[in-house]
């Protein structure tokens, strides 16, 4: 929007006919320049996409001839007892899962926003750390440590009087608290943005709550929260969709232990379906399958953000 | 008795029991703030000492020690006796068992042991085995062979800096266009960029794998690289907003010296922007280390082409009943990542800031 109204300034100052010229030039070079992500998105995303629908119609096996079934991929995606209860699963482990996400994180930027803390530097760079952590070394960090004998975890909660602590990842029970542990250390950009939208907000708002005699709880409630609700959105949006795509933790609990019902995720049945059993066809019908549900919650999350989420600049 | 008598006054002053109160109240939420880190952080701790522990000392039960402890011994006449700590009319003594006795047992006080054997009357099993700290750094070794770290390590390096370079190439190039150019539908164009980032990887995945095997790229590192020469919303979104923020004035300034549009974005755009390209550079190579799936699914039937990440998954399923191979690999496998973020943290968690709050 900038760049057309400045060239067209430059354009209008030169005012002869090669002014057109530059335009047109620039316009040439802007495409140019834009191509990569045009061919990109043409073939890693908008044909994928379309082939993907394409494919769910279809039996197709990799290396095998793919043929037109109509509809009967859907048909089972509605009746397989398996995807249902994977599906069941991930809801299940999301009601858990989603507030803690934002919660967590929020609860930790609010602590390092505070006045009282001193060191925030390096508060904040330690508290971000376990992020750059590798997944894989993560989920082994964490087996280890929720290890029913072994375990820190286990081994403080019996020090602190709790005599027979649970055996996290073998207990249908725990297991997805405890996997909701293990997302803990996957909070690291919410936290930081959430925090840089902390320290945006005008000190001014504060000072005139107290003037008004607010408690720290009110001025969180009634300033804090509003103002960085654009954030929160945006991670709430994100955590939904990084929910969808949940893999590598029930991945490798389900390989190094039993394999277990309760690890049995949409994303990770999407896998054994298409690398595993190489039902190719229906594995497409569960990815647009999920993209369905992806596309309605984010509209939905979207649709309930007019009353929640506020913006100081107008719409962005 | 004067002065005294004004620093009690000075003491007991509103003041100074509110600013005392102050000082109380951040002291009281800064170590609430450490003891919170330090429990975020004990994970770290339990895989650092079960990778010290050699498996001998992996008697691992509840009532283990979390620390590498090996049995002190002394040798007394050519064999090893364990010394365990007897309760005597002088006091707790630390003395090599001998000879056990169910009444009564023989020891010799390793600090005098001409005085010969002591008699001591007990049960021995009462008594406690002294344990020193002995930390076992084999482990390290042996995993860094056993699951080939050398190999895996090289393959993860060309996979993350080939990818790096064409991440970095098509990202500044779309981001330039995005900033610069007057394109007709720029905006909704953007917008579709943007609408990527929440779109679930699932949607592409199968037809994107098809496409691979039937090119013959299944089981090569192609694709794990070459769609990263394509451009991707967050690093286009950072770098066009780093590039916003660059006054025009100066590639105007070059356009009239006669610079051509690579020109402008190679000698002005670029040296002005090294914080927002570092930034995106270091996105891709931890991404790419860390990238689980693709590999999984590009790479299980290629031992000798898998990055770090499948690599220590598979070596860990393999080793499952040697914890202490497994977290020595977890931590070798997350060393370079980190030593990235600490050295590069500020331009970091700055590129963190501009993708996560502007949008």
């Amino acid at each position: 929007m900038n760049s057309q109204s400045a060239s067209a300034g430059v354009a209008a100052a030169q005012n002869t006919p090669r002014a057109w010229s530059i335009e047109k030039r620039q316009r040439f070079w802007g495409w140019v320049f834009l191509s990569p992500w045009i061919v990109g998105f043409t073939a890693f995303t908008a044909f994928p996409i379309a082939a993907s629908l394409l494919f769910s119609f279809m039996d197709f096996k990799i290396g095998e001839e793919m043929h037109w079934i109509g509809l009967k991929n859907w048909q089972t995606l509605v009746t397989d007892p398996i995807t249902l209860q994977s599906l069941g699963v991930t809801i299940k482990f999301g009601l858990i899962a989603l507030p803690v996400s934002i919660l967590f994180p929020l609860a930790l930027a609010a602590l390092l926003n505070s006045k009282q803390v001193v060191g925030k530097p390096i508060l904040r760079v330690l508290f971000y750390m376990p992020y750059m952590v590798p997944a894989i070394s993560g989920v082994f960090i964490w087996q280890s440590f929720l290890n029913g004998q072994t375990g820190w975890l286990n081994r403080i909660l019996r020090l602190i009087g709790i005599v027979d602590p649970p055996n996290w990842l073998f207990d249908s029970a725990w297991i997805h608290s405890a996997m909701v542990l293990i997302g803990l250390w996957g909070v690291g950009n919410a936290m930081l943005t959430m925090l840089a939208s902390m320290q945006g907000v005008p000190t001014e708002l504060y000072e005139a709550a107290d003037v008004d005699g607010a408690g720290p709880f009110t001025k969180f409630r009634k300033i804090t929260f509003p103002m960085i609700s654009p954030v929160i959105l945006y991670n709430l949006v994100l955590t939904t969709i990084g929910l969808m795509q949940y893999f590598v933790v029930p991945f490798v609990i389900s390989s190094t232990t039993r394999s277990n019902p309760d690890t049995n995720f949409i994303n990770l049945h999407l896998y054994r379906t298409a690398f595993q059993y190489f039902d190719m066809g229906y594995a497409a019908a569960l990815a647009w399958f999920l993209f369905a549900i992806g596309l309605l919650l984010t509209i939905g999350i979207f649709a309930t953000s007019r009353r929640w989420v506020y913006y100081s600049g107008g719409d962005s | 008795m004067a002065g005294n008598s004004i620093s009690r006054s000075v003491n007991t002053s509103p003041f100074y029991s509110r600013q005392l109160r102050g000082f109380t109240i951040k002291a009281l939420i800064t170590l609430f703030a450490f003891m919170i880190l330090i429990v975020y952080l004990l994970p770290f701790g339990n895989m650092v000492l079960i990778s010290l522990r050699s498996s001998d000392m992996l008697a691992l039960t509840q009532d283990s020690s979390i620390f590498p402890l090996i049995p002190v011994t002394y040798s007394y006449e050519g064999k090893e006796y364990p010394i365990v700590e007897v309760p005597t009319d002088n006091g707790v003594q630390q003395w090599a068992l001998v000879k056990k006795g169910r009444q009564a047992s023989q020891f010799v006080d390793p600090a005098n042991p001409d005085a010969g054997l002591i008699d001591w009357d007990g049960n021995w099993r009462i008594l406690t085995e002294v344990q020193e700290f002995s930390p076992y750094f084999d482990n390290y070794p042996t995993a860094w062979e056993e699951a080939n770290f050398p190999r895996m390590f090289g393959n993860t390096l060309v996979i993350a800096v080939t990818g790096m370079i064409g991440t970095l190439l098509s990202c500044i190039s779309v981001a330039y266009a995005f900033a610069r150019f007057p394109i007709p539908g720029k905006n909704i164009l953007f917008i579709i960029l943007i609408g990527t980032i929440i779109l679930p990887s699932q949607v592409t995945l199968i037809p994107t794998y098809a496409f691979f095997a039937s090119i013959g790229w299944v089981g090569s590192w192609l694709p794990l690289i070459v769609p990263h020469f394509f451009a991707n919303a967050y690093n286009v979104f950072l770098l066009r907003q780093y590039f916003m923020t660059l006054p025009r004035e100066l590639d105007e300034a070059a356009m009239i010296d006669g610079a051509g549009p690579f020109r402008v974005l190679i000698s002005v755009i670029i040296p002005q922007s090294w914080a927002a390209i570092i930034a995106v550079g270091i996105f891709h190579f931890v991404f790419a280390w860390n990238d689980f799936f693709g590999p999984l699914i590009y790479l299980l039937s290629k031992p000798e082409l898998q990055p770090i990440s499948v690599g220590v998954q598979i070596f860990n399923f393999q080793y499952g009943p040697h914890p202490e191979l497994v977290q020595a690999t977890s931590l070798m496998a997350m060393v370079l990542p980190l030593v990235i973020f600490f050295f590069a943290q500020k331009v970091f968690m700055r590129g963190i800031v501009i993708t996560g709050v502007e949008k």
